[in-house]
């Protein structure tokens, strides 16, 4: 696939509120997403029905994944001394660059000219399939809903479901049309058949695999991955070579940790009490063994995390497991989709990460893109204080938009929120405007900027002829 | 603090913040509140010199402008006895928010004392004064719209729909996805005005399915946004703020 | 390498920086919620059940009907040519089988080689027939560690997947098999929890099973008399 026909990722407001409109004009997408998040909603709901039962899980796994972060540089020395004890070479790379030459440089020495892919976020920041075409190396996505979008080149719309935007008919036409004209792809069955197929023949061939990694284990050394399909598993197992890509933040201390994890990630995700396999890998092919890669790698990404570990509020976005579950519940993913957003992570998590990935002065608008409803913070297994984080961003944003920046628009709001302490900060001026807007507030046409926006979906708001202070003051209140 | 809570003493006295929305918007509301709260025997004390709680620019981001509302706002409230406030997300702001705000400063502590001292009206009614309600009115369909932010951020349970059931000729039918955001989410409605439209029009296509004569909530903003919208498409359904709708029902006209 | 060297020095510079002057709650370990105790009956029909949930074939047997059993399911699923492990005790048993009745047991076929030689062959396999480490009730899980004999491609390519599950080593939940069997004290190259035939959602939510590994699992249970 030429690499200058691969979907490029503009991160800006004006393009953000373009894509938003449009896609809530798509009526089939908007019908996808409403379907397959409902979906969603509900098999979660049903793995967790006890409420006080959840509490407790997540209880559990919030406590594990704090105790990574209180102690996350002690936990990478240990995976790492494990990891190389076992066999399993550890790289470190600061940024994507360094990461894609890494895996580069990996391939370049084995002669890789075809490498499988498991599922990984992390190689999305990278946009490593990109780079190895580049650099004469196909890259297969394996993993069935990353396979169909990586055929019609698009990006991932959801993190656990990567296809969700499309429906039925699209994939089928696309089969048709891209994958095999010659097997007929009406049903899902059909069509799971002929990616079996096709891929099938590429896990056979492939020189190299490549994974994510779900938790890494510290104390044994161990790389854990969460799969239904068995892509995984091949990626892992049959290739020569296998890299296992991974965000520092996904270490655990202990073998123990993974129960509540694992039971969070796969019931939050997907509705599951499990998936059907946990692959558990702790090093390359041992003397005697009959398969199994010769050389297990694994890329330790750090990307902005370890400037997140900054802030004490702001490092709990690491706590992450990648479930999906923020984004299967929010109101505003639900309705524009993944695509609109054109991030690497969408929804809440990527209204979080993005900004402190890409900074705030370039993704800062994301974090205003929520009625701060919180839907997500009640489901995050890991009690991650998304709007908490979305205000402390915004306060962020404001704070550098005023040291410079300044666009028209900013130099508005800034104007508006000073007459507003002004006013609301004195008594005397507060009132005055409250008499103000009971006499002509109600007299303001739809067309004034501002309320326009609002007048578009609703009747204007009516002003109070008595304000509440007058009423207080007819009736006699007591003022102290 | 986890709310809400039931280990408060009935007082002989409580202070009440009629919130900026409510003050400008639905004045009758925050009277009705007023009145509520008076009917079972207490004291209420209306500062003049309250505006507003700072939340507008806090959500905007602009924490240091409203910061300089709020001190304004707990200067104005010492005694050490309840602040009763008809709205979970004022109520929210100033329980879960003012801490942070004035962390280092020398206000600390009294915005600490102010935040414990806060309750949302239908939480102080039924779980204080245990409020008994008796309905005047002809019987009536109405529906509950559960502000997210008294959900989530304050911690508000049903209480204000056992006010309701207290009605024995007011019929409860429940809202399908009661508790989505309608999508007011203060300047967001603005801010990104298609998505806000988009939700609050699922929000009414909830409300109108119900077939209720009112819809109710205990948060002007949610109610500014759904009876904009209904409004809107010609709806008759009446868009209250469940202060004046017992107000009226328990007291004849 | 070199340079992979100064990108670990910087990166764990600026946590140790961080975390040196950084407050943590402290971090109190939670309390395992104590395990159930369901009787082996019981363990049994919750790990049947929740198998089953998932369209695995749950068979229970004994020590004396396993041999016909298993020969029926061969025979009814029209299995061809079987991979097994002649060296386990499961294969001596097998092996014993076709050996009393060769006409009742398909071509029978070992993994012998490295997979660099035997590629080929292991795909055309029909299916393949594995011991167990042991079960999860909970979550209706087996547990795998693959060997020499076994190894690790002869759970996840051949389509039909028959695993043999002693009844006497299904666990409550994956806790208590992490601590009684005390796997932090040594991990195998890979361990495995497969808890049902492969499957995706990713088409329109439409669940599909059988993908990439195997399209069915079928789970012989066998309690000793």
């Amino acid at each position: 696939m030429p690499p200058e026909t691969m979907p490029h990722q503009t991160l800006s407001e004006k393009s953000f509120l373009e894509d938003t409109a449009k896609a809530l004009k798509d009526p089939q997408l908007r019908r996808n997403f409403k379907r397959a998040m409902s979906g969603l909603v509900a098999k979660r709901r049903n793995v967790f029905p006890n409420a006080s039962e959840f509490e407790g899980l997540r209880e559990q796994a919030s406590a594990v994944r704090r105790k990574t972060l209180s102690r996350l540089p002690e936990l990478l020395e240990l995976l790492e001394f494990n990891c190389e004890r076992n066999g399993i070479r550890v790289h470190w790379a600061e940024t994507t660059e360094e990461a894609n030459r890494i895996v580069l440089d990996i391939a370049n020495e084995a002669e890789v000219r075809l490498a499988v892919k498991g599922k990984s976020m992390v190689s999305e920041e990278m946009g490593l399939n990109a780079f190895l075409e580049e650099h004469g190396i196909e890259a297969i996505e394996s993993d069935l809903g990353e396979y169909i979008i990586q055929v019609d080149k698009e990006l991932p719309s959801h993190i656990i479901m990567p296809a969700i935007h499309k429906n039925l008919e699209e994939i089928s036409k696309l089969f048709q049309e891209k994958v095999d004209s010659n097997s007929t792809s009406e049903t899902a069955e059909e069509m799971t058949a002929t990616a079996r197929k096709i891929l099938r023949k590429k896990f056979h061939d492939a020189d190299m695999g490549l994974s994510g990694v779900n938790f890494a284990v510290a104390e044994t050394g161990t790389l854990c991955l969460v799969e239904n399909e068995g892509n995984g598993r091949f990626c892992t197992t049959l290739p020569k070579i296998h890299v296992a890509l991974m965000g520092i933040e996904k270490v655990v201390e202990s073998l123990q940790d993974l129960p509540p994890l694992l039971t969070t990630l796969t019931g939050s995700a997907t509705g599951q009490p499990i998936t059907t396999y946990f692959n558990m890998i702790s090093g390359p092919r041992r003397e005697g063994e009959k398969d199994g890669p010769h050389e297990v790698h694994l890329v330790l990404l750090d990307n902005g995390r370890s400037k997140m570990y900054e802030d004490e509020l702001l490092r709990e976005t690491l706590l992450c497991i990648r479930c999906g579950a923020c984004m299967n519940h929010c109101p505003v993913y639900t309705r524009i989709g993944g695509h609109a957003y054109n991030t690497v992570y969408p929804g809440p998590i990527g209204k979080i990460l993005t900004p402190q990935i890409k900074g705030i002065e370039n993704a800062g608008y994301l974090a205003n893109a929520s009625s701060l409803c919180g839907a997500c913070v009640e489901v995050c297994p890991v009690q991650i204080p998304i709007t908490e984080i979305l205000l402390r961003l915004r306060h962020n944003w404001t704070r550098q938009n005023k040291k410079r920046h300044w666009t028209d628009k900013n130099r508005l709001e800034l104007l508006i929120w000073n007459g507003w302490k002004q006013v609301f900060s004195k008594p005397g001026l507060y009132r005055i405007q409250a008499g103000l807007l009971g006499r002509l507030g109600n007299l303001l046409p739809k067309q004034t900027p501002i309320l326009s926006r609002w007048a578009h979906f609703r009747s204007l708001p009516r002003f109070s002829k008595k304000s509440l202070h007058r009423l207080v003051e007819e009736e006699g209140i007591d003022h102290e | 603090m986890k709310r809400p809570r039931s280990n408060q003493e009935k007082p002989e006295a409580i202070y009440y913040y009629g919130t900026c929305l409510a003050d400008l918007l639905y004045s009758e509301a925050g009277m009705a509140g007023i009145r509520l709260l008076q009917g079972e025997g207490v004291r209420v004390i209306f500062p003049r010199h309250q505006t507003c709680c700072g939340q507008p620019a806090f959500n905007s981001g602009f924490q240091d402008e409203a910061r300089e509302v709020a001190e304004q706002q707990i200067k104005q409230f010492p005694k050490n006895i309840p602040i009763v406030v008809p709205s979970g997300s004022c109520g929210a702001m100033m329980t879960r928010h003012y801490q942070g705000l004035f962390e280092g400063l020398p206000l600390h502590e009294e915005a600490q004392a102010f935040s414990d001292r806060i309750f949302e009206l239908s939480e102080f009614l039924v779980n204080v004064l245990k409020i008994k309600l008796a309905d005047l009115g002809a019987p009536v369909k109405v529906t509950w719209h559960s502000s997210c932010h008294a959900k989530r951020e304050f911690g508000l349970g049903d209480e204000a729909k056992q006010l309701l059931r207290q009605l024995k000729n007011v019929e409860l039918v429940e809202l399908e996805r009661e508790d989505e955001c309608c999508g007011f989410g203060g300047t967001f409605s603005v801010k990104h005005s298609e998505i806000s439209g988009e939700m609050v029009l699922d929000k009414t296509r909830d409300v109108l399915q119900t077939g209720a004569d009112f819809l109710l909530s205990t948060d002007c903003g949610c109610l500014m946004n759904i009876n904009g919208a209904l409004e809107n498409q010609g709806s008759r359904v009446q868009v209250e703020h469940f202060a004046s709708f017992l107000w009226n029902r328990t007291h004849a006209s | 390498m070199s340079e992979s060297v100064s990108q670990r020095s910087r990166i764990m510079k600026r946590l140790t920086t961080i975390h040196s002057r950084s407050q943590f709650a402290e971090f109190r370990p939670m309390k395992q919620p104590n395990p159930p105790s369901w009787t082996l009956k019981e363990k049994i029909s919750r790990l049947k059940s929740t198998m089953e949930a998932v369209h695995t074939e749950v068979l229970l047997c004994n020590d004396l009907d396993f041999s016909s059993v298993f020969q029926r399911v061969v025979e009814e699923k029209g299995i061809g040519r079987l991979l097994y492990a002649r060296n386990t005790a499961l294969g001596s048993q097998i092996y014993l089988m076709n050996e009393r009745t060769p006409k009742k047991l398909p071509e029978l076929a070992t993994y012998d080689e490295s997979i660099e030689n035997w590629k080929e062959q292991l795909f055309s396999v029909d299916a393949s027939v594995t011991e167990t480490r042991g079960g999860i009730a909970e979550t209706g899980s087996l547990i795998l560690w693959p060997t020499e004999e076994e190894p690790r491609l002869m759970s996840l390519v051949p389509p039909i997947h028959l695993a043999v599950l002693k009844a006497e080593t299904i666990h409550h939940n994956f806790s208590e098999v992490i601590q009684k069997e005390k796997w932090s004290e040594q991990m195998p190259t890979n361990a495995l929890l497969i808890s049902g035939p492969s499957k995706t959602a990713d088409i329109e939510q439409t669940l599909v099973y059988g993908v990439h590994g195997p399209s069915q699992l079928v789970v012989f249970v066998i309690q000793s008399n």
